[in-house]
């Protein structure tokens, strides 16, 4: 094609064909063809054609010469620069400072190179003195960077003492500085996290690709960090905690406390949750009960989430322990904003207000059904009703209705009681107060659900009467066994009796259909509104509040990957490039660390649930909620 | 050094590319998209408002107003924070990865860096759009599961642009691509 062509010419290289292709962007390309093994794998220690990278800790720019020290990732082909070790030390020191942090780390660390600032011009000797460190140190390759005091002017020197590999390749290395800031990496995690190879298995491989494998080395070098200039150590360092180990007295206070405090609350948890496991609590109405009421489900929510905080394990990686920490804040917010709804309740006697005007707004939703009904019972929006049949549904869901209301008003003298003690439940948290409400709107409709039920079972019985009947009317009927419809000889009686049948369901179909969605409609109002209070409890339940807040106040400490800067540049000079973290998406944040919800999700799609709306089918939106007897 | 070119978008608007040459194994280039155009500013506010207006005169209610007010510097607001890219920058090191900066109208800046090791190839895809064809440059990513499949394909600019700049960025990324993978080519024509 055109375009192919083209680059092929302006490139002038017959294989760039390969490389610039066009197509539909659907079109699957043909990777690039793989160069021999041989060639890629030639030495151990370098990729060719690969510039050298040295990470190097912007901490440490500043520091006065010395050795560099560090570890080499081969593959590729950069250098990850932790500390300066500054004069004067002794070698041999030096060697056993790095076994010793190899072996609490199973991090490889080497001295890679020397570090030299120059503060006067004059310090020529110091130059010679570094280049005979080379000698004590093998290291291949060796780094020299050099720095002018107060100038931006770095040079860089990567050398060889082998002989190279292939001949032609120089004795010296290209070399690239990549400024990290060391605080910022070691504390922040890579998402999607990268394959975490076996503490115990050895050195830590650079099996993670890349950049991760800097992030690793440098998280696991945390033993090398712990001291700081104060410290009477043989060897003198230079990284992040020179200047003073961070340390935060309330931290270590609350590390102290929470292990005591831990396995009480799990003692007193694992107490509740036998407790509530007792035999008593299976036995037939009341087991029946606790299924129903969304309460039940939320408080076994919690307590589960509460054992999973104060177990006395500890986190084995950094998602579990961020899983524990949003636990917590979500509870703790939790139960903070139920207290605060506590307090507003029971602040100028709202309950007796909210208990008093219950009563009449039952009565109220009552006599709005009784119109409804009478309405329905004459001629609704026009249309004709079968009189006798009307009257009869009508006179049935008027009497049900009757006793509803008595049965509230029975009721009325407690109801100011069982508020107030319904209300304390707040205490435990705001989603507790929540379920509680949408239980008690699901016991305050329960006519409503009533009428419901009985609405769809006469509209399905027509259904299936119709369709049963008008199978018959064609001659057909329904196989069982074949679960098909069949041909199917009936005798003249038969027919006759079902035909008849057949003409009074159709001519009553209107009547039924009517009363199914209406009081469908209602139903699914209640629904809704019950939905409504479900998605919130779902939403405070499952919002990761601490990693929200994290990101906020500390971006770095999430990550989604690095981004990097140019820094000033000179021709002649080696390019220096700022590398900084760059924050995961708050909606991608959200979703890596949201918390299980109770699991109460619509079990239908829309499809589904208008074909049971049609068929007259019971729809259970949120969980089995039979009929209910008080 | 430097080098700026001024190119045509799918709309009409004027697009400049300028490409910087840091170092032998470091490269910039920085596309800048057409600026938001005040007469379509205004169109749109004028439209909202007499609607707002229209609606106001049937219904007696000011609050109508003053909802189109807040409509539209909302509106505003979003389309400069989330929609309105100013400059959209491609930096290419060797041996380290690919980075793709957009420069949102209100300073947001978003940053997408892809590592060297997980570049697969880089392709010019053509898309069929309203009555022309056009052609965006795509960087097909390894799937580290399946070794010859591909994870995703991320496109380098989000302005679509006519042929000329993807072809020339195109070769420029492969030669980077290919020195990392070992083979040797000679240095490609100047751009």
């Amino acid at each position: 094609m055109g375009l192919v062509s083209r680059g092929a010419a302006a490139a002038g290289l017959g294989a760039a064909s390969a490389v610039v292709r066009p197509g539909p962007p659907d079109a699957v390309p043909h990777p690039i063809p793989t160069p021999p093994p041989e060639s890629a794998a030639l030495g151990s220690s370098r990729m060719p054609g690969m510039v050298l990278k040295a990470f190097f800790p912007t901490c440490c720019a500043s520091a006065d010469s010395g050795l560099l020290v560090g570890r080499w990732v081969p593959e590729q082909s950069s250098a990850v620069v932790l500390a300066v070790v500054h004069f004067p030390f002794i070698p041999i020191q030096v060697k056993e400072l790095l076994a010793q942090v190899h072996q609490a780390s199973r991090v490889g660390l080497a001295v890679l190179g020397t570090w030299c600032h120059r503060r006067q011009e004059t310090e020529e000797s110091l130059g010679h003195f570094l280049e005979g460190l080379g000698a004590i140190f093998s290291h291949e390759p060796w780094l020299q960077l050099c720095r002018e005091r107060g100038s931006k002017l770095w040079s860089c020197k990567a050398t060889r003492r082998q002989v190279p590999p292939h001949p032609g390749a120089p004795y010296e290395d290209q070399v690239m500085l990549v400024f990290y800031d060391q605080r910022k990496v070691l504390l922040s995690q890579l998402h999607p996290p990268a394959a975490v190879p076996d503490r115990q298995a050895g050195d830590a491989t650079a099996s993670a690709g890349g950049l991760a494998a800097v992030f690793d080395t440098v998280a696991r070098s945390e033993a090398l960090f712990r001291s700081d200039r104060f410290d009477e150590g043989p060897v003198r360092l230079s990284h992040w905690q020179s200047e003073g180990v961070e340390a935060s007295i309330l931290a270590e206070l609350a590390k102290r406390a929470s292990g005591p405090i831990c396995v009480l609350l799990a003692c007193l948890l694992s107490l509740i949750s036998a407790a509530s496991a007792c035999r008593v609590f299976k036995l037939w109405p009341l087991s029946f009960i606790w299924s129903k009421l969304s309460v039940c489900e939320q408080l076994r929510h919690r307590l589960e989430q509460l054992t999973l905080v104060f177990s006395t394990q500890k986190a084995e990686n950094p998602t579990q322990l961020m899983r524990k920490a949003n636990v917590l804040v979500s509870v703790l917010l939790d139960v903070a904003l139920g207290l605060a709804l506590l307090s507003w309740l029971h602040g100028k006697d709202r309950i007796g207000q909210l208990a008093e005007a219950l009563v009449p707004v039952a009565d109220h939703v009552a006599e709005e059904l009784q119109h409804l009904l009478q309405w329905l019972m004459g001629a609704p929006a026009g249309l004709k009703m079968n009189r006798a049949l009307d009257q009869v549904l009508g006179r049935f869901f008027l009497y049900h209705l009757h006793l509803w209301i008595s049965y509230i008003h029975l009721m009325s003298p407690f109801i100011e009681r069982i508020l107030w003690h319904v209300g304390l439940s707040a205490c435990l948290g705001l989603t507790v107060a929540l379920s509680i409400l949408s239980d008690i709107i699901a016991l305050l409709t329960f006519h409503i659900y009533c009428f419901y039920v009985y609405g769809a079972r006469l509209y399905c019985l027509k259904i299936c009467g119709l369709s049963s009947l008008w199978r018959l009317f064609r001659g057909k009927k329904w196989n069982v066994l074949r679960q098909r419809v069949d041909s199917c000889s009936y005798d003249l009686d038969q027919l006759f009796i079902g035909t008849l049948l057949f003409t009074i369901l159709v001519f009553l179909l209107p009547t039924t259909a009517l009363y199914y969605l209406v009081f469908t409609l209602l139903r699914l109002l209640v629904v809704a509104v019950q939905g409504l209070i479900h998605l919130l409890v779902d939403l405070i339940n499952s919002l990761p509040l601490y990693s929200l807040g994290l990101r906020l106040c500390r971006p770095y400490r999430l990550a989604a990957g690095v981004k990097f800067r140019v820094l000033e540049h000179e021709a002649g000079r080696p390019l220096r490039l700022l590398m900084q973290i760059n924050p995961l998406p708050y909606c991608r944040v959200v979703h890596t660390y949201r918390l299980p919800s109770c699991g109460c999700h619509p079990t239908h799609s829309w499809g589904s649930l208008c074909r049971k709306l049609f068929f007259g089918e019971l729809i259970y939106p949120w969980r089995q909620r039979g009929d209910k007897q008080d | 050094m430097e080098d700026e070119q001024s190119f045509s978008d799918i709309c009409g608007g004027r697009l400049a590319l300028q490409r910087r040459y840091y170092s032998s194994s470091c490269r910039e280039f920085c596309l800048s998209c057409p600026r938001l155009s005040l007469r379509s500013l205004t169109a749109v506010t004028c439209t909202v408002w007499l609607a707002a207006y229209g609606l106001f005169t049937l219904c007696e209610n000011s609050m109508i107003l003053s909802a189109a007010i807040f409509i539209t510097l909302l509106g505003l607001l979003g389309y400069l924070h989330f929609v309105k890219i100013d400059q959209e920058t491609l930096l290419i090191i060797d041996s380290l990865g690919i980075q793709m900066t957009s420069s949102y109208a209100s300073g947001k800046e978003c940053t997408t860096f892809i590592e060297m090791g997980k570049v697969k190839d880089v392709v010019i895809n053509e898309a069929v759009y309203m009555q022309k064809v056009i052609y965006y440059l795509c960087i097909l990513l390894k799937d580290p599961v399946e070794p010859d499949g591909i994870s995703q394909v991320v496109p380098v600019f989000q302005t679509f642009t006519a042929c000329d700049i993807s072809e020339k960025v195109c070769l420029l990324l492969s030669s980077c691509f290919l020195s990392h993978l070992g083979a040797v080519w000679p240095e490609l024509l100047p751009l």
